[in-house]
């Protein structure tokens, strides 16, 4: 099971309400390289994963319902004490007529969640190298996101959030080299 | 709704954070690397300093987990704000 904690991973601070900024970060949240996304792929991998890095996938994808809160949070600061006018000058007044200020899970543009995001090959190199390929673009995101933001505060959580998808990059990296020298040692069994 | 509390509850909170890193990225580095016994042993001390930390806070406000991770105190306060969003 899971056990909640009352504390952000990295505290989220935000200098002033910017619904444009929220805007943008919903891509981290519903979208296709999102934490979302990120949770649901490992832990749904980890039931058919060789058992030597099942606990990887486990913390890793835990880690990744921290950081969605992280982006919640953002999103909810960035949009709490915002007009209607302020949410449609910001562009999303299309979120509002649907949900008022309410989170959803959809992308920058709009587009609500699929399942489709995630993959599941079933072959545990295959599926390594989706999750890297993951958190590389996730990675890449979070830059764009920082070159569209002014907020330093904000700034600062997103560096932290950046920072991690290069740590889980390189500990599913050195995830396929285990499987890949147990893989070499059946064949010389 | 946002909520203020007083200075000393940010950091602590921000101690416990800070802790909590260490512990997050040796047990990620532990789930790759599980003979590292210098990591080992440096998991284990900041699991015990977590340990404190999480007790001087919740002896103050409120408990941080539930299903029995925490004491509860009387009523029952462990729906009582703020949430980590609100803060």
């Amino acid at each position: 099971m899971w056990v909640y904690e009352k504390k952000l991973q990295y505290p989220v601070k935000v200098t002033s309400c910017n619904p444009t900024l929220a805007k943008y970060l919903i891509e981290q949240y519903g979208g296709s390289d999102g934490e979302l996304a990120a949770a649901l792929r490992y832990l749904n991998q980890r039931y058919t994963i060789p058992d030597k890095v099942i606990g990887l996938l486990t913390d890793i994808g835990t880690e990744e319902f921290a950081h969605l809160e992280m982006i919640a949070t953002m999103i909810y600061k960035l949009t709490k004490d915002a007009t209607p006018e302020q949410l449609k000058e910001a562009g999303i007044a299309d979120h509002y007529v649907n949900h008022d200020s309410a989170l959803f899970y959809h992308n920058a543009a709009g587009v609500p969640f699929t399942a489709s995001y995630i993959a599941a090959k079933g072959d545990p190199i295959a599926d390594l190298y989706e999750d890297i390929a993951a958190e590389e673009k996730a990675r890449a995101t979070y830059q764009w996101i920082i070159n569209m933001s002014d907020d330093p505060d904000l700034n600062d959580s997103l560096r932290f959030l950046r920072e991690r998808e290069i740590i889980h990059s390189q500990r599913f990296r050195e995830a396929v080299e285990i499987l890949k020298e147990e893989r070499d040692r059946k064949i010389f069994f | 709704m946002q909520q203020t509390l007083p200075e000393e509850f940010y950091q602590w909170m921000e101690e416990l954070q800070a802790v909590d890193f260490v512990l997050v990225e040796l047990t990620l580095y532990l789930d790759t690397h599980p003979q590292d016994q210098t990591a080992i042993q440096q998991f284990n001390q900041f699991a015990q300093q977590r340990k404190h930390i999480k007790k001087a806070i919740e002896s103050k406000y409120g408990p941080l987990q539930q299903y029995g991770n925490s004491y509860s105190g009387m009523p029952w306060n462990w729906s009582d704000g703020p949430w980590p969003w609100q803060l």
